[in-house]
């Protein structure tokens, strides 16, 4: 144990003081926070697109076309449709789309709608527009029935859909949007860091039999015992790593932050900034205290504050730490052995081929299932089961609550799997260290495992 | 004298190949033993088997009378023949590290460290990231590392290859001071020319199996062959039926070289009376067999079917 522990020091201390180790965990944040703010800059609002109307139908539709704050309506110049679109072709600065309503537009078969637009549109584009169209096209139809304006204005419902979770003390607010960002957030997070440092753990393996020091310290010291050695130092380093970063988060949001959201709409670079970084409740609370934030906002910062700790946080915490250390531990037990089996690092690829597929698999499926919206679904919850998957898969649906069983027993099948993973590990390095310029197949592997002593 | 090591009937087999067959072999306390034999004989098999990084199928291994496990590890040191150190780590550090997991306190492991770097004028280093150390200063580090914890038993995988002339013979001096000190030294190598005139007792291993093992002179005066080297000046004919010519050459200005076998219990001086008669004599020796060509005969006479894979190994 005391052997381990050395081992430990060892490949968590010449790993830290690297010099790329300081410089990956300081700018990391800052990078990342400097991207979130650019893109919170560009994804502003206050750049509606305009759409050029022109209405040949002599249906007074333009009049009832209503501008939103994605859209807006401008009446087509010129007298004729060519002379609109050619208008529509010069125009600056540049309009979004050029909506013809032609002679023989019919209210009955609602035909005749031309949308115009240079280049390809985006569909979230000609969606608001439709939505626009469709609004205006049914009033028309409305007042024509014989209902006056008074009451189809009072017939227009604008319910405000307020979600809430029940299984939250009290029931608090739900975010859905913040929800699914903080499961993106953290299963790319767990991605990425079980990929990188799995992957150091093969390299560092590699290295220590290309070096030719793995006979000298496997007479000191048990195969195993180094191997797990330098997992765990690893793993240290992330865990610090990890800390590091959370702590510059939480610093330069509450910095510097306030001073780069002066001047814009807090509330949407507040979420910009949530989602690419878990470290939310600091930049929520930075965007608290922007002095600019209009309070006429729909979505104010104390109710977003609010949608965080509605989050279950400590459970998130929790288990992002549990699955992702379970994760790194299975996975970089896997790595370590095709590091001791291989020769040099260009061997390693075709080893590394079915050990990164359920890793790429789970990352994917993961996404999938937050897209579709069904976090408790049968794939989810299968994929978080399973030991291979169950690191992402299981960390992205933290945020939506998962009930105590299966983390249990996705727990459980973890620790397993682990277990498995590197006692398999364990046999294949044993071999695989002290074996030179041999050509190692799949069928030689799986030998290995079973060699005596 | 006492056993440090005993192999009894040790066995052991790889997929493919048998890596050892049944050897057994006594290591006297304090001496300096060969493991000699060509490449792929068996030697690092056994060595790691005693080593404890694997494990015999059969047999055992006896350390001081005990059956070998895991708390011997400390009492050996091992410089095995893929040698090598982490290289982006500090000498001083590196030493350290391989000191304390041979189960070293700091203090100690920091005291004996020092005394080393002075003794082989390692001190400017001491910081030095090891690849920025030429290679035999690295063999030093890595001699070092080896005896640094005070095993009673050093193995020693391969010593010389690598080893620049003048960093062999300060190891070999390193050694000769270890075994006066009462420590027990073990060389394996293929090269046997190179450790013979050390060693006090040998084995050799050829395919697996011990084919010869004991002191150097016992094995030696058991295979030598009563033959005499004569170099001198005149005209030698020998008639005689007890002196058997194996060689002759006539050189220029009257000069001679024979080799001369003696049979019929005839005495060396026998030869020389018979000599000084006839010649003059410049020099004679008696040959004595190399290990080499102990070895040769060895597996000649006892598996004639490998010789010529021995012969080309070696």
């Amino acid at each position: 144990m005391e052997k381990i522990w050395l081992i430990i020091q060892r490949e968590y201390n010449t790993r830290v003081r690297k010099k790329s180790f300081l410089i990956v965990s300081l700018l990391a944040p800052l990078l990342l926070a400097a991207t979130s703010l650019i893109i919170a800059k560009l994804n502003a609002p206050g750049s509606a697109d305009e759409v050029a109307v022109y209405d040949e139908s002599g249906l007074g539709l333009m009049a009832r076309l209503t501008s939103t704050d994605d859209t807006r309506f401008v009446p087509a110049t010129g007298s004729s449709s060519a002379a609109a679109t050619a208008a529509f072709k010069k125009s600056k600065p540049k309009q979004a789309a050029l909506l013809v309503f032609s002679k023989d537009f019919s209210l009955d078969t609602t035909e005749g709608v031309q949308l115009l637009a240079n280049g390809n549109m985006s569909l979230k584009r000609q969606v608001n527009i439709r939505k626009a169209v469709n609004k205006a096209v049914g009033e028309l139809k409305l007042t024509r029935s014989g209902l006056n304006q008074t009451t189809i204005d009072n017939l227009k419902a604008d319910v405000n859909l307020k979600a809430v979770d029940l299984s939250q003390q009290g029931g608090r607010e739900n975010n859905a949007g913040l929800t699914t960002a903080t499961a993106y957030a953290l299963s790319i997070l767990v991605y990425m860091f079980i990929f990188i440092y799995g992957v150091q753990v093969m390299r560092g393996v590699a290295e220590e039999k290309s070096n030719r020091i793995m006979e000298v310290m496997v007479s000191s010291v048990k195969p195993f015992e180094l191997m797990m050695g330098k997992i765990l130092g690893i793993g240290g380093v992330v865990l610090t790593q990890f800390a590091i970063w959370l702590t510059l988060s939480y610093a330069v949001t509450t910095l510097v932050g306030p001073l780069l959201l002066k001047n814009d709409k807090a509330p949407v670079a507040t979420t910009a900034t949530v989602k690419t970084q878990p470290a939310a409740p600091a930049s929520a609370a930075a965007a608290d205290t922007a002095p600019a934030a209009p309070a006429d906002q729909p979505s104010t910062p104390p109710s977003l504050w609010g949608v965080l700790e509605g989050l279950p946080i400590g459970s998130i915490l929790g288990g992002f730490l549990f699955f992702f250390l379970g994760g790194y531990l299975l996975y970089s037990s896997l790595f370590a052995a095709i590091g001791a089996a291989v020769d040099d690092q260009t061997d390693a690829q075709q080893f590394m081929f079915p050990v990164t597929i359920p890793l790429i698999l789970s990352y994917i499926a993961s996404i999938t299932v937050v897209i579709n919206g069904d976090p408790n679904g049968p794939l989810a919850f299968w994929l978080s089961m399973i030991p291979l998957t169950s690191p992402i898969a299981m960390v992205m649906r933290l945020p939506f609550g998962v009930p105590l069983w299966q983390l249990l027993l996705s727990g459980v099948f973890l620790i397993g799997g682990f277990i498995l993973a590197t006692w398999i590990a364990g046999r294949i390095y044993r071999v695989g260290i002290l074996m030179y310029g041999k050509k190692v197949t799949y069928g030689e592997l799986s030998r290995w495992m079973f060699y005596k002593g | 004298m006492s056993t440090i090591l005993q192999a009894i009937d040790v066995r052991k087999a790889y997929a493919a190949h048998t890596a050892l067959n049944g050897v057994s072999l006594e290591i006297p306390t304090g001496s300096i033993f060969g493991l000699l034999g060509p490449n792929g004989a068996g030697k690092t098999s056994l060595i790691r088997i005693i080593t404890q990084i694997t494990g015999a199928d059969s047999g055992e291994i006896r350390f001081r009378g005990e059956k070998l496990n895991p708390s011997h590890i400390a009492q050996i040191g091992y410089l095995p023949e893929e040698r090598g150190l982490y290289k982006k780590m500090r000498v001083g550090e590196q030493l350290l590290y391989l000191a304390r997991l041979k189960g070293l306190s700091k203090a100690d492991a920091t005291d004996r460290i020092k005394q080393w770097i002075d003794r082989l004028d390692l001190r400017p280093w001491v910081s030095k990231n090891v690849e920025d150390l030429s290679k035999g200063m690295q063999q030093k580090v890595q001699f070092i590392a080896t005896v640094l914890h005070e095993p009673s038993l050093i193995i020693l995988d391969e010593p010389f290859s690598g080893f620049d002339p003048i960093n062999a013979n300060l190891i070999k001096d390193e050694i000769l001071a270890l075994r006066e000190r009462g420590t027990t030294i073990i060389f394996s190598t293929h090269r046997m020319e190179s450790v013979e005139e050390l060693c006090d007792n040998i084995a050799l291993i050829n395919r697996s199996n011990k084919v010869l093992d004991g002191p150097v002179r016992q094995i030696r005066d058991a295979f030598k062959t009563n033959t005499y080297e004569v170099e001198g000046k005149g005209r030698l004919m020998v008639i005689h039926p007890d002196f058997e010519v194996l060689e002759h050459k006539e050189r220029e200005n009257d000069h001679f070289y024979d080799r001369i076998r003696l049979h019929n219990g005839t005495t060396p001086n026998d030869l020389l009376r018979y000599l000084i008669g006839n010649v003059e004599v410049q020099a004679f020796r008696e040959l004595i067999p190399s290990i080499n060509e102990i070895f040769i005969r060895r597996v000649q006479e006892t598996m004639p079917e490998t010789l010529e894979t021995a012969n080309a190994l070696l």
